[in-house]
């Protein structure tokens, strides 16, 4: 197959370029190459998107979302290749469980599912679960997101012992006595609304910890869904003093600020919480300068019985895969933040680096994962036509640039635009 | 006119809005004054409260004043179990539509519940207190109380001392108070004052002396004994000593100053028994205010009927 025409974001440049894919595989770039295949004049090609941070609820909460919705989700997104974190039920602390979520997603056969184990047994933060037999069967990476692990020696031990199977630790950052029972940020919307805050510190604190875990033991570690300006300092300190520290965000924190919850509106209601517009800044800075490896969506699917309930008993979580693309096209390549290399970079390139997964770059001889997009397209967000079971966004009526074309998945296409 | 089938908080209730709920309260006020417990307004009307925390003064206050103007009423206590086991606030809503219930008065201990409910009932809804967020009838019965002593708003200094990080009280005060004009005060310890409160329009002193200075309405928010337990101050006699208000302080205010507080009171520690006890004290008329406020605000939200 020929991906012909398209502006191909190459890792120095986006040129106008002919795409060979033979098998599963970019055979060939060039100028001009004879054959049929996808006329991709106008749009831009992209490394397959990658997102190392999803909730595909199952096995155990698959009236939330699946597998197979999950994975259809994930490509009319652009997605090529996703990493499930381990809250499901049962949680994924077992070979037997990553297994299931491997061979389920080979079994769709539309995007690349990679499972996430959980650090420790049940993600209870006390003791380390099967980490050796997990990855035998494919975990890419370990996390006990939804919480920290607490306990600084468990952590401790825990990123030694991973780093015996190349595994890194995602960790979520929350120090959970700080927040205390907070559903959003702390700050002028939380006392407006009544809304009981979290304050930056419960992030911070848990962050300033693990960085400190990495440089005592000069192992990697990566920060999950960043949000504060104040993380984003730690983290930039830490990677200018040589920690081996990585760092995600995701589109609502680069891209809105909390007044949006002063509606009540409990989609916006999310963990870490959407915070202010000094924080939405910083985000947008670190991406730029690099102190922000990654963009993810944290994509968190629920079901309306989970959200249309009052604030304080709303699960915490968005909807966020079939819009991540858009949003970063919106919010930072048309405002001139980010080059299109550069968040090919952070969707697909970077997540690809830190996990050690194929793809992530458009190049001779890498998988044959695309993204084509058009990108001076426009459209309205409308949850309704989420293909996800999770219809929680907040951001219904947001006017969005950037829609996904064709998503190829080792040299086959998994998504075509109806 | 009120704009809203619901009175969920003052936040978005204008100005005009108070005014008029204010003057309608006037009238009330005098018909209760005669003993006149038998109007009319609301004959052939159901109102439920429907509580889901603890509360005498509050929910009584509210179905007096709808048994007063003629409304069939009904009492739902919800234990706070029963709000995470059992049927939906949603849910519970729709039955009492079903029944042709009304009104509802809602308590909750979750902020925006009743903005939840009022989405999707037929029924007016009623904040009558909901978590951090709001208390809208207190601060109406406030601002009658300030209103029958003062006439006017216009540059009123109104000095807020207590758990203000806690209290929905002190905010609904606030945003209906910067509307009507008058200057708000605040004062406590750190640990119970939220952020934002500056960016809302109220002045956060840095003393006692500072809030009361010159003001026209001293007011003290209840202390709940679980804020001292969460560690938010050490004791109750230090906080009494260090952030009460006596006799001492009021010299600070205005001589023509009142004493306010929406209770229960917490003798010897928001306010010395002295004060609470005082002549210029307007607790006990406060209570009955209430009374006269929510009898206005029940039947202004029926008068919308008919009149779409």
């Amino acid at each position: 197959m020929i991906i012909k025409n398209g502006n191909v974001v190459l890792r120095d440049g986006v040129k106008k370029q002919d795409i060979r894919i033979e098998g599963n595989v970019i055979a060939e770039i060039a100028d001009h190459i004879e054959g049929e295949g996808i006329d991709a004049a106008g749009l831009t090609v992209f490394p397959g998107l990658i997102d190392m941070h999803v909730h595909f609820r199952e096995p155990g909460y698959e009236y939330k979302e699946d597998i197979e919705s999950g994975s259809r989700a994930a490509v009319k997104g652009g997605f090529t290749q996703v990493c499930c974190m381990p809250n499901t039920s049962p949680v994924c602390d077992n070979a037997a469980v990553a297994y299931f979520i491997r061979h389920r997603g080979e079994d769709v056969g539309l995007v690349k599912v990679h499972p996430i184990g959980a650090i420790t047994k049940g993600e209870n933060g006390e003791q380390l679960a099967d980490i050796g037999g997990m990855k035998k069967q494919g975990v890419v990476a370990l996390s006990d997101d939804g919480k920290s692990v607490a306990n600084s020696k468990v952590m401790r031990f825990a990123m030694e012992y991973a780093s015996n199977f190349g595994l890194t630790c995602l960790c979520h950052c929350e120090d959970k006595e700080l927040v205390d029972g907070g559903v959003v940020n702390e700050g002028y919307s939380s006392t407006l609304t009544g809304l009981k805050g979290i304050p930056r510190a419960a992030e911070d604190i848990m962050i300033a910890r693990d960085i400190c875990l990495a440089q005592s033991l000069d192992l990697p570690v990566h920060i999950c869904h960043v949000s504060t300006y104040s993380g984003v300092q730690l983290i930039r300190a830490a990677k200018q003093n040589g920690v081996k520290v990585t760092a995600e965000t995701c589109p609502h924190y680069y891209a809105v600020t909390d007044s949006i919850i002063e509606s009540f509106d409990s989609n916006t209601k999310v963990n870490p919480p959407i915070r202010e517009e000094i924080d939405r800044l910083a985000i947008v800075e670190g991406l730029k300068d690099g102190t922000l490896d990654c963009i993810v969506t944290d994509h968190a699917p629920h079901h309306v019985n989970d959200k249309n309930v009052e604030y304080n008993m709303a699960a915490f979580g968005i909807s966020g895969i079939e819009t991540s693309f858009s949003f970063a096209i919106t919010y930072l390549y048309r405002t001139g933040a980010l080059t299109l290399c550069e968040i090919a970079d952070k969707m697909s390139g970077a997540p690809a680096r830190i996990l050690g997964l194929e793809g992530g770059e458009i190049a001779v001889g890498k998988a044959a994962d695309l993204t084509i997009a058009n990108l001076e397209e426009s459209y309205v967000v409308d949850s309704e036509k989420f293909v996800s079971k999770g219809k929680n966004t907040p951001f219904n009526g947001y006017e969005l640039y950037g829609v996904v074309k064709y998503t190829v998945v080792d040299g086959k296409i998994k998504y075509r635009e109806a | 006119m009120l704009k809203h089938k619901d009175l969920l908080g003052l936040y978005d209730t204008s100005a005009e809005e108070i005014c008029e709920i204010l003057s309608t309260a006037v009238n009330m006020k005098k018909l209760l004054l005669q003993n006149i417990k038998k109007l009319p307004h609301l004959q052939g009307k159901t109102a439920t409260t429907l509580f889901y925390e603890n509360s005498t003064r509050t929910r009584v206050s509210f179905e007096l004043a709808a048994k007063y103007l003629g409304a069939g009423t009904v009492n739902i206590s919800a234990s706070s179990s029963s709000v995470q086991k059992g049927e939906t606030l949603i849910d519970t809503g729709k039955t009492l539509d079903a029944m042709k219930n009304d009104i509802i008065i809602i308590r909750h201990p979750m902020g925006g519940a009743p903005r939840l409910l009022a989405k999707n009932v037929r029924a007016h809804v009623v904040n009558g207190g909901d978590g951090m967020y709001e208390h809208p009838t207190q601060a109406l019965l406030d601002f009658y109380t300030m209103q029958e002593t003062f006439g006017s708003f216009n540059g009123l200094k109104v000095a807020i001392l207590g758990d203000i990080k806690h209290s929905r009280v002190a905010k609904s005060n606030l945003f209906g108070l910067t509307k009507l004009g008058a200057e708000v005060r605040m004062y406590a310890p750190q640990t119970l004052i939220p952020k934002g409160m500056d960016a809302m329009g109220a002045k956060i002193a840095k003393r006692r002396e500072e809030a009361i200075d010159g003001a026209d309405v001293v007011m003290g928010l209840r202390i709940q004994l679980e804020r001292q337990q969460g560690g938010q101050f050490p004791s109750l006699s230090e906080y009494s000593e260090f952030f009460g208000v006596n006799r001492e302080l009021m010299r600070y205010a205005s001589p023509r100053a009142i004493v306010m507080h929406p209770g229960p009171v917490n003798r010897g520690v928001e306010l010395t028994s002295s004060l609470i006890d005082a002549d210029n004290s307007k607790i006990e008329e406060q209570v009955l205010n209430g009374i006269a406020v929510r009898m206005a605000v029940l039947f202004l939200l029926t008068q919308r009927e008919g009149q779409v």
